[in-house]
């Protein structure tokens, strides 16, 4: 089987760790990775600031490049649930009045996943080998929950992993306040949602927050370290390639 | 009129001023934390007892009722229309607010209505009922005991359904002790009687009743009115005149429908099964003997509505039944409350309704304090798609597809008395230039994006803005500690710690990766650390090439 990762944007200049997990990952279960540097950004964040034109232009161009890794490569897989979801929901309607891209956009959403549901829906895959000594709880980012519906195959995946104990918090679908332009353009309210979930993590009494999304992480990793907390923040591609320790 | 309440400072247009008075009143934030909470448990509650499949079939069907009704909405309007006047009842209907409150303000002039007793109506807050009826010199009293909190502090409310959510109880202790005269009391059963035996008297003197509506049955010529305190069922019967006051939308086809709705309304409100006073009013008394008003009439609105159902992306604005569900499930509503948002709709939907209602230039802030993260969908129960309007409008906003004048042209008028340059002040409205800074802003925001757009279009330009991003950093930051500072973020960095551009991104990384996973794949073997996994479908299983 030959996947396509998409990276992201985020993940390629901020948390490239995530994407070598993710190959690493990949590889252990046997798949065959390939990676199109040509890749940039799937067009989000001009979307969810209202400047459709600019957003048309860059996903135009991505939604093409996919089109051509799947003549090749059976999947597309992303380490995010944000870009997954613009590129599976909000494509269709960014391009809602151009009939050929919106049948190249139907055909890219129905073989695009985002990992967690890529490792447990298609490959079919709970127990990676994965061997982590510690409490772990799981945030789920509000994109990979709300418009892709997944919410159990990260939990099954972590769930599994050897030696880990598995915490919920007591809102995990709460969001972390990130939201892309929102926490530029409101950063108090945006940081304020932040506090909450950082203060959620603490009282689960986890070691490690995991998320499926570098945005999320991003927005958490940073108020935790900010509030000194020695809660780590890893992406779920982190924790299931980790081979004992901490 | 002075230049102060010219300038509207806790208009929609003042949003992040407003928002950061909230954040900084911890007494707010805890009431909200608590009233926000419960109604979210008890709503968890009430649907986990309908059970999840009953419940998603009621939200479809509800759904279905009003895409139905919205798309026929000029017979449906028709057909109530001519049932409520067969039944004796009057008529009228209202483009404008100006138009609501004159039709309302005149009626009680010829009644020789002094005072007015008024349910708790959204629709009259919307169109600045209470501060056109002072003007008139009619005395309009609240009779909702939140919304009556909330009249005696000079407020408006702050929450769709609880309106006093905003106050604790220590607050509306002192509230009434300053305003009513009487020894500081918190016990709130105390309080309730307090307020009703005040409200009580003024029952009596008032000679006309204005309520909302919550259906409006096409067939019947119905009004349901859902309310918990049995104030609703006084308005509408003691005063000789009964006005009633609802938006287009709020009518439905069948009695039947009914039913679909009150099982939503309540349970998604505050999780009752059902409301404590339930009135059906069809026609007026036909004979003095029967109980009621003398007099009935339906005040029909638009107010900015056709102007929804003509937009085919925003239409959905109509279906709201305002339960206040998105209200309370919404982290930016529990963070900053319904003042904030500087108008009469609050929280997620009001953050889709007022840019329609009072001009999207005017309320251009108020569609993007979302993080988009979709709880208030989840929790509609007519599958209202918020956060796919908020992005609607923030694209009709940035890219200007409809530059529609504001249709309603209504503002907060609660706090101050409506004059006779209400009509210049509203022609001002029309013609809302925001502010220096925020156009300044706005241009600078959309350069950004411009470029953005142009880096991200050819991965030569991509690795182009990524190593100026990284020369940047380096020649800035602190070794990569203050990434945040570097980029000029302040505000963001005001509270978190931004991460640093890595050294080398993933793409300059994926030569060697690649490599790498050739010759594990090439080897078959497993990695020091392979373990067995407890399905066999881990490492060694799933290496089938």
């Amino acid at each position: 089987m030959r996947v396509s990762l998409f990276i992201t944007c985020v993940v390629d200049q901020l948390y490239p760790r995530v994407g070598e997990a993710a190959v690493e990952l990949l590889t252990r279960l046997g798949v065959e990775v390939t990676f199109n540097p040509e890749q940039t950004c799937c067009g989000q964040p001009a979307y969810n600031t209202g400047y459709r034109r600019e957003a048309r232009a860059v996903a135009a161009r991505t939604l093409d490049l996919l089109d051509r890794e799947l003549r090749t490569s059976d999947y597309v897989v992303a380490p995010s649930g944000s870009c997954a979801a613009m590129v599976k929901k909000c494509y269709a309607e960014l391009f809602a009045r151009e009939l050929e891209e919106r049948e190249r956009a139907r055909r890219v959403a129905g073989r695009f996943y985002e990992l967690s549901q890529f490792l447990v829906d298609v490959l079919g895959v709970e127990d990676v080998g994965a061997v982590f000594e510690g409490r772990v709880t799981y945030h789920d980012s509000c994109h990979l929950l709300r418009e892709l519906g997944v919410s159990g195959a990260p939990r099954k995946l972590i769930r599994a992993v050897g030696g880990a104990d598995f915490v919920e918090m007591s809102a995990p679908e709460a969001c972390c306040g990130f939201g892309g332009t929102f926490s530029v353009k409101h950063p108090e309210l945006s940081a304020a949602m932040a506090a909450d979930k950082a203060a959620d993590i603490e009282r689960s009494g986890a070691e490690v927050v995991v998320a499926c999304d570098a945005s999320c992480m991003m927005q958490t990793a940073g108020v935790l370290s900010r509030r000194g907390s020695a809660v780590r923040c890893l992406h779920l591609a982190e924790l299931l390639v980790s081979r004992g320790g901490q | 009129m002075t230049m102060e309440s010219r300038k509207h400072p806790d208009g929609p247009e003042t949003f992040v001023e407003n928002y950061r008075r909230a954040l900084d009143d911890s007494g707010l934030r805890g009431a909200l934390a608590t009233a926000t909470g419960k109604a979210l448990d008890s709503r968890r509650q009430a649907v986990a007892d309908v059970g999840e499949g009953d419940w998603e079939r009621l939200r479809s069907r509800a759904r279905a009722i009003k895409e139905h009704t919205v798309e026929h909405l000029d017979f449906y309007l028709a057909q109530l229309a001519d049932k409520v006047e067969r039944g004796g009842g009057h008529v009228f209907w209202a483009q404008t607010a100006e138009d609501a409150r004159r039709y309302i303000t005149e009626l009680a002039a010829r009644k020789g209505c002094g005072v007015a007793v008024k349910s708790k109506s959204m629709m009259t807050e919307e169109i600045g009922l209470n501060a056109a009826l002072e003007a008139a010199g009619v005395e309009a009293v609240e009779t909702d005991l939140g919304e009556y909190i909330v009249q005696l502090a000079g407020e408006r409310p702050s929450h769709i359904n609880m309106p006093a959510i905003h106050k604790t109880r220590g607050d509306v202790a002192d509230l009434f002790t300053a305003k009513l005269g009487v020894e500081r009391d918190d016990d709130i059963a105390r309080m309730a009687g307090l307020a009703r035996r005040v409200l009580r008297r003024r029952f009596a003197e008032a000679g006309m009743g204005i309520t909302g509506v919550n259906y409006a049955v096409a067939e019947t010529g119905t009004l349901v009115l859902v309310e918990n305190e049995g104030n609703i069922r006084l308005t509408n019967s003691l005063p000789r005149v009964h006005v009633a006051l609802m938006g287009i939308e709020k009518v439905i086809p069948r009695l039947e429908d009914v039913d679909v709705f009150l099982r939503l309304l309540s349970r998604s409100a505050s999780g009752q099964q059902l409301c404590s006073y339930l009135s059906f009013l069809t026609g007026v008394k036909t004979s003095p003997s029967e109980e009621g008003p003398e007099e009935f009439h339906l005040v029909i609105l638009d107010n900015g509505r056709t102007g929804m159902l003509a937009n085919p992306h925003l239409r959905e604005s109509l279906f709201c039944i305002r339960c206040g569900a998105c209200l309370n499930v919404c982290p930016v509503y529990q963070k900053i409350g319904g003042h904030a948002y500087g108008w009469v709709y609050p929280g997620p939907i009001g953050a889709v309704l007022t840019p329609q209602m009072v001009g999207r230039e005017r309320a251009a802030a108020l569609p993007f304090a979302s993080s988009l993260c979709g709880a208030c969908r989840d929790v509609c129960p007519v599958k209202i798609n918020i956060p796919d309007m908020l992005l609607r409008l923030r694209h009709e906003i940035k890219e200007g597809v409809r530059k529609s004048p504001p249709r309603a042209a209504t503002r907060p008028a609660h706090h101050r008395l409506v004059t006779d340059d209400e009509a210049d002040d509203e022609a001002e409205d029309e013609l809302y230039v925001a502010p220096l800074r925020h156009r300044a802003a706005d241009f600078v925001e959309r350069a950004l994006f411009m470029l953005w757009a142009a880096a991200m279009k050819t991965p030569f330009r991509y690795r182009a803005a990524s190593r100026v991003a990284r020369v940047a950093q380096s020649l800035f930051g602190r070794r990569n500690k203050d990434a945040a500072r570097v980029l000029r973020v302040p505000r963001w960095a005001a509270s978190r710690d931004l991460p640093p551009f890595a050294a080398r991104p993933f793409r300059e990384r994926w030569p060697e990766l690649s490599k790498d996973a050739e010759e594990y794949r090439a080897a078959k073997i497993a990695l020091p650390g392979d373990r067995p996994t407890r399905d066999g479908k881990g490492p060694a299983a799933a290496r089938r090439g």
